[in-house]
């Protein structure tokens, strides 16, 4: 199944990237690269939307682990966006639910 | 009541073929019903990370060997054993994450798989040698809603690659 990947940069300051689909070793490369390519186009503050992820294993974590190190070295913040108890449970299991802000929606992660 | 094996399931060593591992097992946990619906949610996890550190553990081995998956069921347990031949390691010596307070986690990217089906399953064995590595994870039912299927023939898959 392809992951989908959608950025919606009109919450200025804040870019929402809407991840649907698994989350794996087969597809995390994908979301990798489109975390690079955000920083590397000025992105700084990136929601990732994870509302839309059916699976995400510890390949997809480390993938936002890195983003959100890559996004701590520029200055900017990775947030998540999570009401899945499936989801939620993988980081409350790895503990990563300190390391990230995770909100329940988009609108509350870019509150401000 | 003994272990009957129900499925054996080859697949190739690539990253594509995980997804369909997850399902095949998860279809065969939820026909059976010997686990909660959140179980399979677990047990799909579980074998994700298993299957995951196979094929790494079969490419460092530079050879083609497939990731061969079976299912063991009792009435009161579902059990799923992930086998890959490459060179082994012990489970018993594995790197330490730093506190998810130490600003220092962030570098770690890896090496949360065999903590996670250490959480998610009931039980879980390592069978590692300089053969290869079985990975036997035991998850227990609770009690039965409706009585699920019980077809007893064994089910056997070998995908080859086309490569």
């Amino acid at each position: 199944m392809e992951l989908g990947l959608h950025v919606d940069d009109s919450r200025t300051p804040y870019t929402v990237l809407a991840v649907k689909g698994e989350v794996d070793v087969y597809s995390a490369p994908r979301l990798r690269e489109k975390l690079v390519e955000l920083v590397s186009e000025g992105h700084r503050q990136i929601v990732a939307d994870l509302d839309g992820v059916d699976f995400l294993d510890s390949t997809g974590l480390g993938v936002l682990v890195g983003g959100l190190k890559r996004l701590r070295s520029h200055d900017g913040d990775l947030m998540l966006v999570c009401t899945q108890p499936r989801i939620l449970k993988v980081f409350e299991i790895t503990g990563l639910t300190t390391v990230f802000r995770i909100s329940g929606s988009v609108d509350e992660a870019t509150a401000g | 009541m003994a272990l009957e094996r129900s499925l054996e399931l080859s697949v190739p060593s690539r990253p594509e073929y995980i997804a369909m591992v997850r399902l095949v097992v998860s279809s065969l946990a939820t026909a059976r019903r010997t686990l909660a619906d959140e179980r399979i949610d677990d047990l799909k996890l579980a074998v994700s990370e298993a299957c995951t550190n196979a094929i790494e553990a079969n490419h460092a081995t530079g050879t083609i060997q497939p990731v061969v998956v079976s299912c063991w069921e009792a009435p009161e347990r579902f059990e799923v054993c992930i086998a890959d031949f490459g060179a082994g390691f012990d489970p018993d010596v594995l790197p330490e994450h730093p506190p998810v307070t130490d600003p220092d986690r962030l570098n770690f990217e890896r090496g949360l798989g065999i903590p996670l089906i250490r959480s998610l399953v009931d039980d879980v064995r390592f069978e590692s040698g300089a053969e290869g590595t079985k990975v036997w994870m035991t998850l227990f039912g609770g009690p039965a809603v409706e009585e699920g299927d019980k077809t007893s023939e064994i089910v056997r898959v070998v995908i080859a690659d086309e490569e």
